[in-house]
């Protein structure tokens, strides 16, 4: 048998209110790759990442993680690095502080991985309090949160739109190698260049439904165009157009 | 240590750096201090603060407690997708709220006493009662905060919301129950005031205090009655068990949507 699906999802529903944000949605990410998704604003995409990290409670539908059922349970978030959009820390605290609070709430793990934040030369920074910290700098330190725990699945929502061109470049890196070592990335992304650069597979979200998933080579030939841009705006054409 | 343990430790660390709760701290002290130098003794200083706390703790507690809760919204959401439960974050977030609170009151009202407790007659067991209730008051209206920060998605309206109760405990209350006195005078009312005076949580402090101090002429018409119908130790022991319920209650709903909210 082969090694379980990362994330597993079957008829995912949620709604806000009235309004209708996930109608159904059915995904199997395969391990040891980077997958990115893609859609516009309001598509679901937060949503679905929130599903997945058991934050938000779906209506509908069926969803595990890493071989586990998403029902309540914390445990299988000890293989998940998460990065969210915005990070936001307790102000009065140190980056230090905030490190070994996450640390701390992880439990005994392995040595963690340090070299995100030492590549990114965050030291001069840790002994300062959050406040006092630029959005870059804790956009960093969000970051190297992230992949401390060598995690077997990294969430990443928007992660570089707060990097500066070097870390960006960093942190790229570093999201190659943690790929080698057999981590399966979920890197949401508005920046097409960039996931030309690094995924492999695209989930395109539109209007909360799964319209493509498949490699990056196929959304190309099926959309007939040379660019990943291009071939996003043909998908959302071809919608308008049904 | 358990999840919630570590949460209130860094939580409480925090908060105990917040200029505003640092600030709460000096107020309460130079108020404290200030009616010391007016020229009281112990308990008429206790008496003057009696009132301060009953009005100032559930306000700053209230407002204070929505405005953190709303804050750390991202942060709860960083957290909660660590292996971290919901019912831990919970506990640990209330209690990394309310001790530091606690801790502001008791160094800006108990310290004053302490240094002036070489001047003799400090009534020693009323500063403690004060200092109780400050911080019982303090758990039931950051309790009631969490509540109304996790009942209404927008901070203008949870705050609103933390104002409107503030000023129907403190102001309206009181209030109407005198008008209801007024125009049911010729009705046997104290049974529907005693059950009114527990469904306010400012009120139970209130006669906490005084039925414990024996200042009938402070009592008020809730106190008063307290008092009549329940005797000093009985009207204390029902008194503490429903602010504590105050408490409680507002947790055990506030939990209840906090395990259920999507974030």
């Amino acid at each position: 048998m082969s090694a379980p699906l990362v994330i597993d999802v079957v008829g995912l529903v949620k709604h806000f209110g009235r309004l209708q944000v996930l109608r159904g949605i059915d995904l199997a990410v395969v391990p040891g790759r980077i997958t990115g998704l893609v859609g516009p604003n309001a598509a679901g995409k937060s949503t679905l990442i929130k599903s997945i990290l058991g934050l938000v409670r779906p209506d509908a539908g069926r969803l595990s993680v890493l071989g586990c059922a998403v029902n309540g349970d914390e445990r299988y978030r000890r293989r998940i690095g998460y990065m969210p959009q915005a990070a936001r820390f307790p102000e009065n605290l140190t980056g230090q502080e905030v490190l070994e609070m996450i640390r701390d709430l992880r439990g005994p793990t392995a040595a963690p991985d340090r070299s995100l934040l030492d590549d990114f030369e965050l030291a001069a920074e840790f002994p300062k309090r959050i406040h006092a910290l630029s959005g870059g700098t804790r956009q960093k330190l969000s970051a190297g949160l992230a992949f401390l725990f060598r995690p077997d699945l990294l969430i990443l929502d928007e992660p570089t739109a707060g990097l500066d061109p070097v870390a960006s470049g960093v942190f790229k890196r570093h999201l190659l190698a943690a790929r080698e070592r057999g981590a399966s990335v979920l890197l949401a992304s508005h920046t097409m260049s960039e996931l030309e650069e690094l995924a492999v597979d695209i989930i395109f979200l539109l209007e909360g439904r799964v319209r493509f998933h498949g490699p990056v080579q196929q959304l190309l030939d099926q959309t007939r165009t040379e660019r990943l841009e291009a071939g996003i705006a043909a998908l959302m054409q071809g919608e308008a157009a049904r | 240590m358990t999840t919630a343990g570590k949460i209130l430790g860094y939580q409480l660390r925090d908060i105990a750096r917040n200029r505003w709760v640092l600030a709460y701290a000096a107020v309460l002290l130079v108020l404290t201090e200030a009616l010391f130098r007016l020229g009281g003794d112990g308990q008429r200083v206790v008496l003057s603060l009696l009132n301060l706390v009953l009005i100032f703790v559930p306000l700053v507690a209230l407002t204070f407690g929505t405005l953190y809760l709303y804050n750390a919204r991202e942060f709860i959401e960083l957290l909660l997708a660590q292996p971290v439960g919901r019912g831990a974050m919970f506990a640990g977030l209330w209690g990394g709220l309310a001790l530091p609170l606690i801790g502001a009151v008791s160094v800006g009202v108990g310290l004053p006493f302490l240094l002036h407790a070489g001047e003799g007659d400090i009534p020693v067991h009323a500063v403690l009662l004060l200092l109780g209730t400050g911080a019982l008051l303090t758990a039931s209206f950051t309790a009631i905060a969490f509540l109304l920060a996790l009942r209404f998605d927008d901070r203008a309206m949870g705050f609103g919301a933390a104002l409107m109760v503030w000023l129907a405990c403190a102001v309206v209350y009181d209030g109407l129950i005198l008008l209801a006195v007024t125009v049911f005078a010729n009705y046997p009312l104290e049974t529907p005031l005693l059950i009114l005076t527990l469904l306010n949580p400012l009120d139970l402090g209130r006669v906490l205090l005084l039925l414990d101090l024996d200042v009938s002429a402070l009592m008020g018409y809730t106190g008063a009655i307290f008092n009549q119908f329940l005797g000093t130790g009985l009207g204390l022991g029902v008194a503490l068990v429903a602010l504590l319920l105050w408490t409680v209650v507002p947790l055990m709903f506030g939990l209840r949507r906090f395990r259920k909210r999507d974030f």
